[in-house]
């Protein structure tokens, strides 16, 4: 149950979380035409249709931009979720098996703040600015329920090893030893991908927010890399919580692959079925109730780890 | 050899891009000259074997650098760090200081007569620099850590203007606190 996968599955990596982000984005898509009244089948095509758009839209300059941050903050979105996905493993094999690959997949993840706040304040735009920082408090309200979260996961293992992590659930799935840890991590991912709910940094009453003054290549590249995110996201609760690879049947990586498509299509339905949150609302609830929740939670996760 | 390598380059980035900190005219680009500067020491110490300590180094200096952009930017003397700046006042001496301390430090780091290494690198280098730099003292250093939490929070408390009274009225009575900003609990 370990072992670093050879080299070339590198390449593997960005293949599978972007065909994972194309299935987010579609479903996204076949989800809103349906609520629109159209046929939802046309939404399978629209991501394409939509980047295809964009790559032949004029990229927008303007006047003002810091655009070494603009361009950065970008292009640091997906370069972020790739790198958090070198850890998380396809059955039994990750490219990176990290002895601290926990730790290493959290530091990708706020990859993500410095990316966003530089996109808001690379436009020289008071919209992207506002938007930038609200997903800084957005991630001061949801990170340390997170990583409770996931010190949970890794306190019920014994080990930052993530494969250690899928070792330990060969009895019990972690989802069930630690049902709120698992919420919380959902919700958090929602938040870090800024999807469904958590979208207000670029929200529609921010005309767009961080994402503002984007046009053309550079919002396609926003855009790919937050589904991306999503998907290495929900890539990363299958070893956390859901025992990774252990299934009937089917050989380990085909389990990852289902368990992981399960995991984005519950976040994308939930993206498309919540309101929107406030985050002057969502840090109280954060504070006052998450974190309160994911410590009781790593209590009892080490009371367990005592008496086994 | 490659180890060397990557920590020249390291090495030299992290002092560039610690320079670049005060010749770039924008507050937000020295946040992240600065952030780059943490970030290429934190290779050093993953070269080191601490890869624990290198992950955590490169999660809490982003995480700390983007709270303090948030600060740095909302307390520049220009409205909201907009218009071009410098972290410069008193050009030439700040320049002689700098440049004669980092060179100090450098000596300091050149000339000393390091210990030649006896024995093998332990199996797990974090847990021997904690080992090493605690020991004995865990406990005290947890208390100390508690001390220090709690030291923040009642500072917080005690600068705070707003308290229960300014919440629910003189008497307490009131139903819901009047916040500035309300939550998102209603308490």
């Amino acid at each position: 149950m370990s072992g670093a996968a050879p080299l070339w599955t590198v390449l593997l990596v960005p293949v599978l979380l972007f065909a994972f982000g194309y299935g987010a984005a579609a479903g996204t898509a076949a989800l809103r035409a349906r609520a629109a009244g159209t046929a939802p089948a046309a939404g399978l095509t629209a991501p394409a249709r939509e980047s295809a758009r964009l790559l032949v839209q004029r990229r927008r300059t303007i006047p003002g931009a810091d655009t070494l941050l603009w361009r950065l903050g970008g292009a640091l979105v997906p370069v972020a979720a790739v790198l958090a996905a070198l850890v998380v493993p396809l059955g039994s094999m990750a490219v990176g098996d990290l002895s601290v690959g926990v730790v290493w997949f959290n530091a990708m993840e706020v990859v993500l703040w410095a990316a966003l706040w530089m996109l808001g304040w690379g436009a020289d735009s008071a919209w992207g600015l506002v938007g930038g920082y609200r997903f800084l408090v957005q991630g001061l309200s949801y990170e340390l329920p997170h990583m409770f979260a996931l010190t949970a996961a890794a306190l019920g293992a014994g080990s930052l090893r993530v494969s250690d992590v899928v070792a330990a659930q060969e009895q019990v799935w972690f989802a069930v030893l630690m049902p709120a840890a698992f919420a919380v991590y959902l919700v958090s991912a929602l938040a870090m991908a800024f999807w469904g709910p958590f979208g207000t940094p670029v929200g529609r009453d921010l005309a767009g927010g961080a994402a503002a003054e984007l046009s053309g290549v550079d919002l396609l590249v926003l855009r790919a890399g937050r589904y991306v995110f999503l998907a290495v996201v929900a890539a990363m609760a299958v070893p956390l919580f859901l025992g990774g690879g252990a299934g009937p049947l089917l050989p380990g990586w085909a389990w990852t692959l289902v368990k992981t498509a399960g995991v984005v299509a519950l976040l994308v339905w939930l993206g498309h079925r919540l309101p929107a949150v406030r985050m002057d609302r969502f840090t109280e609830v954060g504070w006052v109730v998450l974190v309160p929740v994911t410590l009781l939670q790593v209590l009892v996760v080490a009371v367990f780890v005592l008496t086994r | 050899m490659t180890e060397t390598v990557v920590f020249a380059v390291c090495a030299v980035c992290a002092v560039a891009s610690g320079a670049a900190v005060f010749v770039v005219d924008s507050m937000a680009r020295a946040t992240f000259a600065l952030l780059a500067s943490f970030l290429l020491t934190a290779a050093a110490i993953l070269l080191l074997g601490l890869s624990y300590l290198g992950v955590l180094v490169v999660l809490m200096m982003i995480m700390e650098m983007m709270v303090m952009a948030v600060f740095m930017i909302m307390y520049m003397m220009n409205p909201a760090g907009l218009m071009p700046m410098t972290m410069v006042h008193n050009k030439a001496g700040s320049l002689v200081v700098s440049v004669g301390v980092f060179l100090l430090l450098a000596a300091g780091a050149v000339f000393v007569p390091w210990p030649e290494r006896t024995g093998e690198p332990p199996a797990d280098p974090t847990l021997a620099l904690g080992e090493a730099v605690m020991g004995e003292h865990m406990l005290v250093m947890m208390l100390v850590g508690l001390v220090l939490f709690a030291t923040m929070v009642a500072a917080t408390v005690l600068t705070t203007h707003r308290g229960r009274y300014e919440r629910y009225g003189d008497d307490l009575r009131r139903e819901s606190p009047d916040d500035p900003i309300g939550g998102g609990l209603d308490r």
